[in-house]
């Protein structure tokens, strides 16, 4: 799993974001105007060191994890209300990273409902082990459902059951009888769940 | 041919109206936020209204290649609505946003003093945002609508520069020009104004600060005028870098005020003569 050190050594708190920490850990409300403009103030590119992240979500987490440590559940519920998708994205990476138990859970569950596949998929990560077992197989036959890479799905093979390959069995008969594709790391992940 | 469509309610479009769009060329769109047809009654329809324009919606079109970017405000007809009007504390929240690159709908509709009180501050909120603003000229009583406007947006203290005024025709357009405020005309199949009226405006008053915009939404509109304007200028002798100005650079010089305009995915596609115009964000 992604760690903060990692992230703050690819985004490294100085300049704009540097400021916005120190504000952050004082006036933890400055964060609904700071996190925002994050994306404009530290670039949007894809970090080289960091597989799967990007300098705005880097810098957003670190603003989450600058607040009192009594206010980032609210903080991170506020900032996902009220996130464009991208924000959203950013507080969903952030939720395992954070001084919370499963408090985030509610915004998880948010994101799995939208059609909107960068968030479903931000919502499967190592926080996703919060999920009860019947919304999580229902995520990942969802990411399968909407094309989404399986890799994005964090413990998939720890987690994946009986009930999770009936579902996908399911849908495959689906796919066949009206003569569409299935993804073939859906197929793989059915192989591999042979013997249950 | 590249096409930005400054002004349009993409939520009230197919997915069939973004193919069409996407194949005419219109890669590039602004949404207002706007009034819906059915009167919204509380502040929980409009946060949900503006997710969508800074969330769902942008996914949407770009499933299709076209960019797009949106205004926020409360619009000047649900400003009469007492049970609407918390939502000018909302828009702060809003106006940070990277896809957010004006405050608008502004403006008049009836011209009720709830709707100068709203107009006033959101024109504050523009300039405090440090955004543009997009300012809609009521149907009814037009031109002194936009007399007042112009001199609602003198008072505030914006730059014209950083104010289009919209929905004008042949009565409003002389006004606005010596305003110093950007000029836009929608042009709807047979109402406000149509492709062979706009290209004779352009002809009179030339193509400075001048927009073009089909603002189609749930009414009778069509979300290709923008294209069919574009060919009737053509057709009647402007080249093709006039129709680049009006329907690509106009749109992107005013908007690009924001600091927030991102085209670098449809810039990529669609350069003019191997020129590509990259403002605000990254």
């Amino acid at each position: 799993m992604t760690t903060l050190n990692e992230l703050r050594a690819a985004v490294p708190a100085q300049g704009w974001l540097g400021e916005a920490l120190e504000r952050v850990a004082g006036d933890p409300g400055a964060i609904g105007r700071l996190f925002p403009a994050a994306g404009r103030r530290v670039g949007r590119d894809a970090l080289a060191d960091v597989p799967g992240w990007s300098a705005d979500e880097a810098a957003r987490v670190q603003l989450l994890a600058a607040l009192p440590a009594d206010r980032v559940a609210a903080e991170a519920e506020g900032l996902y209300r009220y996130g464009d998708a991208a924000e959203k994205r950013a507080v969903l990476k952030a939720l395992p990273l954070l001084p919370i138990a499963d408090e985030g859970v509610p915004l998880l569950q948010d994101a799995i409902r939208t059609n909107d596949t960068r968030l479903v998929a931000a919502a499967l990560g190592p926080y996703a082990r919060h999920l009860d077992d019947a919304a999580w197989r229902q995520a990942v036959l969802k990411c399968v459902f909407m094309g989404l890479p399986l890799s994005s799905v964090d413990s998939l093979d720890e987690r994946a059951d009986a009930e999770l390959a009936t579902m996908l069995r399911g849908l495959v008969e689906e796919r066949q009888a009206a003569g569409r594709d299935m993804a073939p790391d859906a197929l793989a992940l059915l192989d591999r769940l042979k013997g249950l | 041919m590249r096409i930005f469509d400054p002004h349009i309610h993409m939520t009230s479009r197919t997915t069939d109206d973004y193919e069409r769009m996407a194949a005419a060329g219109i890669t590039a769109i602004v949404e207002p936020a706007f009034w819906l047809g059915q009167p919204r009654t509380s502040v929980g329809s409009f946060t949900d209204y503006f997710d969508s324009l800074v969330g769902w919606e942008p996914f949407r079109a770009s499933q299709f290649g076209v960019r797009h970017h949106a205004t926020i405000a409360l619009n000047p007809k649900e400003a009469n609505d007492p049970r609407c009007r918390e939502v000018l504390d909302l828009l702060p929240r809003y106006l940070e946003k990277d896809g957010v690159v004006a405050v608008g709908e502004v403006g008049y509709d009836s011209m009720t003093p709830e709707e100068d009180e709203v107009f006033a501050a959101q024109l504050a909120l523009a300039v405090e945002h440090e955004l543009p603003a997009l300012v809609h000229t009521p149907h009814r009583d037009k031109a002194r609508g936009t007399e007042r406007t112009l001199a609602v947006v003198a008072e505030s203290g914006i730059e014209p520069g950083h104010v289009v005024v919209d929905h004008l025709n042949e009565v409003t357009v002389g006004l606005v020009r010596d305003s110093g405020c950007w000029l836009a005309f929608s042009i709807y199949p047979d109402t406000k104004m149509s492709p062979p009226r706009m290209v004779n405006i352009l002809r009179e008053y030339g193509l400075e600060r001048m927009l073009v915009n089909s603002a189609a939404d749930w009414g009778r509109s069509d979300p290709l005028l923008t294209r069919t304007t574009a060919d009737a200028m053509l057709a009647a002798g402007f080249s093709e870098d006039d129709v680049d100005r009006v329907l690509w650079r106009n749109p992107v010089d005013f908007y690009g005020q924001s600091g927030r305009l991102d085209l670098s995915d449809v810039e990529k596609e669609a350069t003019f003569a191997g020129n590509s115009i990259l403002r605000g964000g990254s």
